[in-house]
């Protein structure tokens, strides 16, 4: 059974998942991906969140938000080198994740801080709260240009804006990193995903695509 | 030694434990027959200590996992009987004691003390134990010894959280000498005047009320009197963040995150953040020990 490793076989069943994707409505993935955050807080609220659960909202919605980002960074290397093609939910993955980075910021503000002269304090003193927001605020320009009428109006320069996203996620994964205590393995396996995600746009890994040809004869 | 610690705190502000269940019971009936207002002259006032549950299961002891719940759900798997302390360095009769006898020579009583942690929340804790100089009278602390070791326990097939290198194991405590022989410094055994839980400590662990909680090493196994400074865990992770003393102080923050407030656990979604208290609300009895010192320094 040689041809179970060949990869026309694994063409085959990426084409298979392509196919039924394409029958995947994109509101779909907005729908169920805006659903996390309210069943968040009526847990947290009806107390299915532990004790304390400010920090457990946040940090869950900051994890979710993470997750999403690596989903959104995954879309390219997966058609390049698997053939599995995900486009037509990149913008929805990209909006979503702004939509749980921005709960993930109301629960810090709101929730957590409470106060403008402390937040302002934290921002300007804590490095990872100064990350964190330096990546917040670099993503608004992203998500306010992810529609049809940004990318005809922009043009060539669309595509340079949004390559802010790589810097985007190596200032989220620091931020987690930063704000945990002692030698922990979940902040470093983000980090490790996000840079193996960014290295797999080198041209070195670009050179040798296995997909590269199926693309072409797609497009 | 110093004089004994009085609690301004007295017998009739702790909730025995069968009264607090009853009470939980009343309340939750209260609440079926809408008589929400009996609630109010139930409730008492800042030092309400936080409830069995809250206590039980929002815990940091690494060596079960990095996650709060980890030690309610893993620390089941210590066996904590038998039991021995050993006291050894710089006392006249040096030794592995076991934990029965201690108990059988140690006089337990109940302090209600206010638990502030690194991370900005904190909890107010009804622990039952005894002063740590009277464990240390029972050694006998001899003059050279200027610092108290501790050691918690390690034994890796029944503590998941080992297996990671998050700190160095086994995680070490220490305190300076007056700090430890002063009558605020206990060694709990008890909570809700039941045996300590696995996943805060048990069968004996330090509580040191104005440090943050870090300080008040858990599952105790080795007490050694010394004459130098000894290492303390997180100090070893990282001495710019945490300091040997590592006092209460609002004014001093960790580099990570601002200490002038604290959030009590039990608040749920809408908890609003209280100033943190100088030596968590402990300053008139241990103001004196730094007399001179800058905190700042001595962080």
């Amino acid at each position: 059974m040689k041809e179970w490793t060949s990869p026309s076989i694994t063409r085959m069943s990426a084409d298979r998942i392509n196919g039924l994707l394409r029958r995947v409505p994109v509101w779909t993935v907005y729908a169920i991906g805006a659903l996390p955050p309210p069943i968040l807080l009526y847990m947290g609220a009806a107390g299915d969140l532990g004790v304390e659960p400010i920090k457990a909202l946040e940090q869950e919605l900051g994890e979710l938000a993470l997750k999403l980002l690596i989903l959104g960074l995954a879309v390219t290397p997966m058609r390049r080198h698997l053939g599995l093609n995900l486009m037509r939910f990149r913008r929805a993955i990209g909006l979503l994740t702004f939509y749980y980075v921005l709960c993930h910021l109301l629960v810090w503000l709101i929730l957590d801080i409470q106060t403008l002269d402390r937040i302002w304090a934290d921002i300007v003193k804590r490095p990872y709260i100064t990350i964190g927001m330096a990546a917040f605020l670099l993503m608004i320009p992203l998500a306010a240009t992810s529609n049809n009428r940004s990318v005809r109006v922009l043009g060539p320069a669309w595509r340079k804006l949004h390559r802010a996203i790589y810097g985007i996620a190596i200032l989220a994964a620091l931020h987690f990193l930063m704000l945990t205590k002692g030698f922990q393995i979940e902040p470093l396996a983000y980090l490790a995903a996000i840079l193996l995600l960014l290295a797999l746009r080198s041209p070195l890994f670009r050179s040798r695509e296995p997909a590269k040809q199926a693309m072409k004869e797609s497009v | 030694m110093a004089k004994r610690w009085n609690n301004t705190l007295t017998e009739a502000d702790v909730t025995p434990y069968a009264t607090y269940l009853n009470r939980r019971q009343l309340m939750a009936g209260a609440a079926g027959l809408g008589l929400t207002s009996l609630a109010g002259p139930l409730a008492a006032g800042d030092l309400d200590p936080n409830s069995w549950e809250e206590i039980t299961s929002y815990n940091n002891f690494y060596e079960f996992g990095t996650n709060k719940g980890d030690p309610a759900r893993y620390a089941g798997r210590m066996t904590t009987e038998p039991w021995s302390v050993t006291i050894d360095g710089l006392v006249d009769r040096p030794g592995t004691y076991d934990f029965r006898d201690i108990m059988a020579a140690m006089t337990v009583e109940e302090r209600i003390y206010r638990l502030r942690c690194v991370e900005a929340w904190s909890m107010v804790v009804p622990w039952n134990g005894f002063e740590l100089a009277d464990l240390l009278a029972m050694a006998g602390v001899q003059d050279g010894a200027r610092y108290v070791a501790f050691e918690t326990l390690l034994r890796p097939d029944e503590m998941p959280g080992v297996s990671r290198p998050v700190i160095e194991w086994p995680y070490v405590e220490g305190l300076r000498l007056d700090e430890a022989l002063h009558p605020l410094t206990i060694m709990a055994t008890g909570l809700y005047g039941k045996p300590i839980p696995n996943q805060n400590g048990a069968p004996i662990r330090l509580v040191v009320p104005w440090k943050y909680g870090f300080k008040s090493i858990k599952s105790v196994v080795r007490i050694s009197l010394v004459k130098d400074q000894p290492p303390t865990s997180w100090n070893k992770y990282s001495a710019r963040e945490y300091g040997f003393y590592s006092n209460v102080n609002p004014h001093v923050d960790h580099p990570r995150w601002s200490q002038a407030s604290e959030r009590r656990i039990g608040g749920g979604l809408l908890a609003r953040r209280e100033p943190t208290l100088m030596f968590n609300g402990y300053e008139a009895e241990v103001a004196a020990l730094y007399e001179g010192m800058d905190l700042a320094k001595y962080h």
